[in-house]
Formats: C-alpha cells, structure tokens, sequence
C-alpha cells in the first residue's frame, strides 16, 4: 500500500504518456494536431536554449508577481480579517474586481506600461492576491469567541488578539492559498505574454503555433506544468515545516 | 467578609430578548460560588456581565468596590472548550495571559524566570509538569482541561470564571478534575465563580450555591454548603445531608423549568431529563 502511494505520482503519468504515444502511433494522428510525447521531448531538447530564453523569463514575472500578491494579499486579509468596518466596506469591492476577467485588463495594462514584463508581472499579481487575502481573513475572523474573551476579559486589544492568536491561527489558511495562488500566477503572467510580449512563454506559444510547430507548443506547456509543480512542492514542503501542528489530528492524545 | 463582587437589580437584554432581570448576588472575597439552573436561564450572560464583557442594560455590576463599565483586568476565564493554541506548548499556552494582562506583558523579558516558575508550579499543581513541553494535540481531554485550568489562573487573577469547564469531560475524568480545582482553590484562596450544569460539581466545590429561574434569570433560591466540611472527598459523596441537598436542587430546577415546553410534549418529565 505504502509502496503503491509512493510510487502512483510516477507510475500513473508515465502510463499516461505510453497510451498516448500508442494512441498516436495506432491512429496515425498528424503531428500538428496531437504531437507524440516522444515528438514533444524532442521539440524540448532540439529548442531547449530558446525554452529557457523564454521560460526564464516567464519565472521572472510570475514569481515578482506572487511575491507583490503575497505582502498584498497578507496585509488585506489582516485587514478584512481584523476589522468590521474594514471587512462591510472592502468585501464587495473585492468581488467585483475578482469576477472582472483578467484577459480583459491585459490590453489596458499595454497601454499604461508598454508590452512586456511589467504587464505580466501585473496580471501575475491580479490573478494570485484574491485567495491570499480571503483565505487570511478566513484564518482570522474565525477566531473561537471563549478565546477571544479570555483575552479580552485580560485587557488585550484587538491588535494583540490579531498578533497573538490571528496570525498564527491564520498561516496554514495562508499556505494552502499560496498553493493555489503560485500557479494562479503562471496563468496570470502565460496570458499576459500570450496577448502583448516579445519574451516569455506564452510568446514562445504564440509563435509556435503560428507557424505550425505544434511540438513546441506542447513543449511550452510541459515547462509551464513543471515550474507549476516545482513551485507547489517548494510551498508544500515550507507549509509542512512551519505548521506542522495543524495537519496533525486534533483528537489524537496520549495518557488518561 | 468584603463583597468581590455584588450584582444589584442587573438586567440584560440581546435585542428584544430578556437575557436575565433583576438579577441580585453577592460573592464574598474568597469563596467558591456556584450557579445553577435549567439551560437558557442566562448563566452564560452573567459570565458576560461579571468579567464585563458586555455591559448591563440595567442595574449594576460592581467588582471590588467599582462599578465596571469594561473588562476587568482581575479575572481568569476557563471555559467547557480548552481552546489550548495548537502552536504552542503547554507550558506556552499556560504563558500566554502573562503576554497580554499589565503589568506582566512589560516585563516578559526581565522576569521571564520567575513567571516561567510560576508557570510549572501551576503544572506541578495538577499533575502535568512532565507534559510542559508537548502540544495540545498530544494531550488527552482532561489534561488540556488542567492546562486551560493553569492558563486561567496563572497571572493570580482575584476572580476566576467558570464557565461549565468540566462539562465535556467523563465522569471520573470530571471527579479528578473536581479534586484538583479543590486544591487549588485551598492553596490559594481566590474568588471563584462556577457555572454549571451537574448539581453534584456545584455542591461539591462551592460555598454558595445560586440556583438561577428560567429566563429571564435571576437568582431564585441560594444554597450554602458550609455544612460540609472541606477538604471534601469521598466521604462528601456518601454524606446523606449531601445527597438530600442534590435532590433538592434538583427540584428546584424542575421548578424552574418552561411550563410550555411539558404542555407542549404532554409527557411528566422525568427526574433524569430534569437534572444531567
């Protein structure tokens, strides 16, 4: 069973990729239409210094982008988390801006700051901070009330019980976000180079595609999918380091 | 003696609802009270009123001689739930008030020897000095009651709230628990409030039983237990004064109860509805 856990993140895609090699091979299915893995592993080596010419910057721009969203997103979950008057007047804002496509601003943003970097780093920003500051407000505002009186009946402030119960209370709500957040950012930065860049991989893509070269493309997608899960590692692994006491069970004890 | 706290015609009302009205109590400094009373009779309100976290509507609240008007910084709360902080060690949680009451919180740094020790005699106290160093979750029920029990008194409040602390315990994990609190409060001697709703807890550990009417609340009737002497132990339990005072409250409260809710299930009710 242990042994199967282990091995099914590998076993299970690889046995994916040799059905869809052998249903291309049996189907005889042209490559600009579904490309062979085997077509896209060689797409990879033969372009690799273009893909990482492009995908370096492609992690440039997501990663400023998440880090901007973290600080924001953090501050404004403390604030919506901590405050009413805070919580009444932001919230709704906050959804509107979030249901606005993202595609949508991306031509505006070419107009504030040219093509390029800057628009994708901002698109990375927008896509990501929404579920950091729901998720940190979420941590806060359900503060269990018999704690909260016990440290009001002491004379804390709201700045106190935010400090001492809130923020610790709220990071594991703030690592499952930033898990879902980083590659919200990938979309956030591909989008933004797909529509108004000259370098990144959504470019690359972009290009690829216009000129057939449909291994490319699904080379571009390969690199994208991996930073993605390089990235989710990373936060899971920093997740289970810093709040290992929430991922144990709570009703698990020892002794009378 | 000298009243700690005193409640004179007190009223308190959420909305439209009679939380409790013209409720009157006095706790002398240093005695162990206890209140008692069908469920919804406000007992929790009158936590809220005495540590001043909610203001009453009417009347007044005094505590060592002021009348209170917010939270006053002499008490310690422990309530049915631990609500231990996952991320910290017993001994840090015990530490936590220490972090937020005055004077202490300013002076963390230079003491931190001396509360730490005080910290551990608290453990020591209950039995848990050997889990200082664990976390809640490696805790069974009862010890992270006791850990809830040494955060509540570790920064000497003179008034400690109870709010049914022992309530999601097992019966003898609640009896051992009834022991230690009786040490404690022996040792040292603070003004204790005790809501609850097991009649056997309340006579057991108080010097005043208030047995409180259906809502609104007020105090119908109050039972004094100096007739028992303290320490109390098993031979309280087979006094039959003791039991013959357990019935009796337990009358009281089914007096007590809602008249429409037996109309409205048309059955008598029976003794073990009546009293848990």
């Amino acid at each position: 069973m242990n042994m199967m856990e282990r091995a099914g993140p590998i076993v299970l895609p690889l046995a994916l990729l040799i059905f869809w090699e052998l249903a291309c091979e049996t189907f005889d299915i042209p490559p600009f239409v579904l490309p062979s893995p085997s077509m896209v592993a060689v797409a990879l080596y033969n372009n690799a210094f273009v893909i990482w010419f492009h995908s370096s910057q492609t992690l440039y721009t997501t990663v400023v982008g998440f880090a901007v969203a973290v600080a924001f997103g953090t501050f404004l979950g403390i604030l919506v988390g901590s405050s009413r008057l805070a919580y009444t007047s932001l919230y709704p804002m906050l959804v509107g801006f979030n249901s606005v496509p993202k595609v949508a601003i991306v031509p505006i943003l070419v107009v504030w700051f040219g093509i390029g970097t800057v628009p994708a780093i901002v698109t990375a920003f927008m896509l990501s901070f929404f579920p950091i500051a729901v998720n940190v407000a979420t941590g806060l505002a359900t503060i269990e009330p018999d704690l909260r009186d016990v440290l009001r009946s002491l004379g804390a402030s709201q700045l106190d019980i935010v400090r001492k119960i809130g923020i610790p209370r709220s990071m594991p709500y703030l690592f499952a976000s930033l898990k879902i957040s980083i590659t919200l950012a990938f979309v956030g930065s591909v989008i933004s180079e797909t529509l108004a860049s000259n370098r990144g991989i959504g470019t690359l893509m972009t290009q690829a595609s216009a000129n057939f070269n449909i291994p490319l493309v699904f080379a571009g997608l390969v690199v994208i999918a991996l930073m993605g899960i390089i990235m989710y590692m990373m936060f899971a692994f920093v997740e289970k380091r810093m709040t290992g006491w929430a991922t144990r069970g709570a009703t698990f004890g020892i002794g009378g | 003696m000298k009243n700690l706290v005193e409640l004179i015609d007190v009223s308190l009302s959420y909305g439209k609802t009679l939380a409790v009205s013209n409720l009157n109590m006095k706790v002398p400094e240093g005695s162990f009270a206890a209140v008692v009373g069908p469920s919804g009779c406000g007992k929790s309100s009158l936590m809220k009123l005495v540590t001043g976290l909610m203001p009453a509507t009417t009347g007044a609240v005094v505590v060592d001689g002021h009348e209170i008007s917010g939270p006053v910084s002499i008490v310690g709360m422990a309530f049915q739930n631990p609500n231990l902080l996952p991320w910290r060690t017993t001994l840090e949680n015990v530490m936590l008030p220490l972090e937020v009451v005055r004077p202490e919180r300013h002076q963390l740094r230079a003491k931190k020897k001396e509360f730490t020790e005080r910290a551990m005699d608290l453990l020591r106290i209950v039995g848990l000095e050997s889990f200082a160093n664990h976390y809640p979750w490696q805790l069974s029920g009862g010890m992270q009651q006791r850990a809830s029990l040494c955060r509540s008194l570790i920064h000497q409040p003179r008034l400690l709230m109870l709010d049914e602390p022992f309530g999601a315990l097992d019966a003898f994990t609640r009896e051992e628990l009834w022991d230690v609190l009786q040490t404690i409060w022996l040792e040292r001697r603070f003004t204790a409030i005790l809501v609850t709703h097991d009649l056997r807890e309340a006579l057991y550990l108080a010097d005043d039983v208030h047995v409180m009417s259906n809502r609104p609340g007020c105090v119908a009737r109050t039972v004094n237990t100096g007739a028992f002497s303290r320490p109390r132990g098993e031979q309280t339990f087979i006094d039959p004064a003791f039991n013959e005072n357990v019935m009796e409250l337990r009358a009281d409260i089914r007096a007590q109860r809602m008249p429409i809710e037996m109309a409205a299930t048309g059955a008598p009710t029976t003794p073990a509805r009546a009293a848990r």
